[in-house]
């Protein structure tokens, strides 16, 4: 039974959602239609349409520079933030030890930090150490940043996860290798995926920290606000379109994984009772 | 389950795995790459104005300085908190509503409405500020469209303050959003039901059940915005053209043009100081199991 006041709030929780999405989506059709536009200053309507400065742009060997450092940092910092994220949601929510409390406090400490803040922090102490700043400062910076996040998005896979099909496994005679590889690692694989996916994306995307830890090797979103702030180009839309793919490219393939391995397992467990 | 655990796994050889060496690594990490960094700050802090060497000298100069009244660092600072706090709520304000459709009205398209806000967040924020800096400019897109209709045109809504505000409730909506929405997943349907049963009203039900209950989360994602807001540079730089100095501004004008190292670490310390006051405080009263959704046992 629905109440006619109830749904009319919820009719208007879907307006307000709808006008909360289309506002957060506003601004980056403004990019894209930016990056077509033939004129070198943008002027709405556009008068002309061209693709050139998306030629000039895939062309530019400055960008395929640009592109190939935010590449290689985000997978760097995907890698080494999921191992050292795994390890850190396990102690964060599955086991029980002393200073689990405190572990967790800790934790959470750099993602209510500054980041400019935080950026500049690092900056003095690669100066401090002499440590001349380049991509594998920007990983590290990243990182300390990223993997508390991505423990944050584990732990939440991993407080759902029922221990007790471990034992079970264990009571039927598994290895530790097996009981690994056949219960823990697909119940918290959503976990793992998830945690990886945060970890490539908000370095791709991340422009405090990389400002002052990445040295010369400039990034994409470094890159782009160099240029917004002196020396505009309609590249700059451009790239930042790209950018913008990359990132819903890559998203949208994760999404597509998790089908994937939602299906198959599914058909396993379907094989599997049919053998029966 | 979680207090039998280190005992059956004892019993299962699989001991020599403590619980505590899984966190080993994050501590490493956030030990070299957080604390050091703000230990380095803090030693800075100390050093003679313009140097930019450390345990030379020891001097409380770049403190006395921060403080003094024709630095503008005092203004900076109420601009950053003001400017946080209003973003923090009125972030509450335009949140909560979608929080609530998504533990409770959208259904099978929660998921979706999720995903849709969580991409965002992996677009660097330059490019989303700029998009709406295409938008307002003007010959942007809202002054040609209305020129377009035949009103008269020429809006100057770029940088000023209300702007940056727009630009921080902006690309911060995500941050209040999932904590708000973990909070109101806390919160049980049948308890709302009961209350309802007993005559409260939906004002009652609100502030007797479903506030306390979501409390922890709303708390967090107070706290979140508020400190990410409170530091946020770009927005007043995008933006804001050069309208408001930001706190975040000042600590890099210090660090960069100024190379004014001691200055810029003084001043990080404060920050670092009144931010890390705040998160205490806030976390003092909440418990992160309860949030992240462990269970209860």
């Amino acid at each position: 039974m629905k109440l006619p006041g109830r749904r009319k709030s919820e009719i208007l929780t879907w307006v307000w959602t709808g006008f909360a999405l289309l506002t957060i989506y506003l601004p980056l059709f403004c990019t894209v239609l930016a990056s077509f536009s033939r004129a070198r200053y943008f002027t709405f309507p556009i008068r002309s349409f061209s693709t050139r400065w998306w030629e000039q742009t895939l062309e530019s060997l400055e960008i395929h520079t640009i592109i190939t450092n935010s590449l290689l940092i985000a997978f760097s910092v995907t890698l080494l933030s999921v191992g050292i994220a795994f390890c850190g949601s396990l102690a964060f929510a599955r086991f029980n030890w002393r200073g689990r409390k405190l572990f967790q406090k800790v934790l959470v400490l750099p993602i209510f930090f500054p980041q400019p803040v935080l950026g500049l922090a690092l900056l003095l102490l690669f100066n401090t150490f002499g440590i001349e700043t380049s991509w594998r400062t920007a990983i590290f910076a990243h990182l300390v940043w990223i993997a508390p996040v991505a423990t944050l998005v584990m732990a939440i896979q991993v407080y759902g996860f029922d221990a007790s099909l471990e034992e079970a496994a264990y009571d039927l005679g598994c290895s530790n290798l097996q009981v690994f590889r056949e219960i823990t690692l697909p119940l918290l694989w959503p976990g793992i995926q998830s945690g990886a996916l945060f970890s490539f994306l908000l370095s791709w995307g991340n422009f405090p920290l990389s400002l002052y830890t990445s040295g010369a090797d400039s990034t994409i979103p470094e890159w782009l606000y160099s240029k917004m702030v002196a020396g505009y180009t309609p590249m700059v839309p451009v790239l930042g379109t790209i950018s913008t793919l990359g990132a819903a490219t890559i998203f949208l393939m994760s999404g597509l994984l998790s089908v994937l391995i939602r299906r198959l397992q599914l058909h396993q467990l379907s094989r599997q009772d049919a053998t029966k | 389950m979680t207090t039998a655990l280190p005992s059956l796994l004892e019993n299962r050889g699989k001991a020599s795995l403590s619980p505590a060496l899984l966190a080993i690594p994050s501590l490493v990490l956030l030990g070299v790459g957080f604390f050091l960094p703000l230990c380095v700050i803090l030693l800075y802090s100390f050093a003679t104005p313009r140097s930019f060497e450390l345990l030379r000298s020891f001097t409380l100069v770049n403190y006395s300085e921060l403080i003094r009244a024709e630095n503008s660092i005092w203004r900076s600072f109420i601009w950053s908190n003001g400017l946080a706090l209003a973003t923090c709520c009125l972030l509450f304000l335009f949140t909560y509503p979608i929080a609530h459709g998504l533990c409770r009205v959208f259904g099978h398209w929660a998921g979706l409405v999720t995903n849709l806000f969580i991409f965002p967040l992996f677009i660097s924020e330059n490019v989303r500020l700029h998009g709406w800096v295409l938008f307002f400019i003007k010959g942007g897109v809202l002054n040609g469209t209305i020129e377009a209709l035949g009103w008269q045109g020429g809006l100057e809504v770029l940088y000023q303050p209300g702007m940056i505000l727009a630009g921080m409730i902006y690309t911060h909506f995500p941050f209040m959003l999932f904590p708000v929405t973990l909070g109101l997943a806390m919160v049980p349907r049948d308890l709302c039901d009961a209350a309802a049963d007993l005559g409260a009203n939906r004002w009652q039900i609100w502030r007797e059940v479903e506030l306390p209950i979501a409390l922890p989360g709303i708390l967090v994602g107070m706290l979140l915005t508020f400190v990410l807001a409170f530091g946020a540079l770009t927005e007043a730089r995008i933006l804001g053209g050069q309208s408001v100095i930001v706190i975040a501004h000042d600590v890099e004008h210090a660090f960069t043009y100024a190379q004014n190292w001691p200055l810029g670490s003084a001043l990080s310390v404060l920050l670092t100081l009144w931010i890390g006051g705040l998160v205490m405080a806030i976390f003092s009263k909440v418990d992160l199991d309860r949030i992240l959704g462990k269970k209860e046992i």
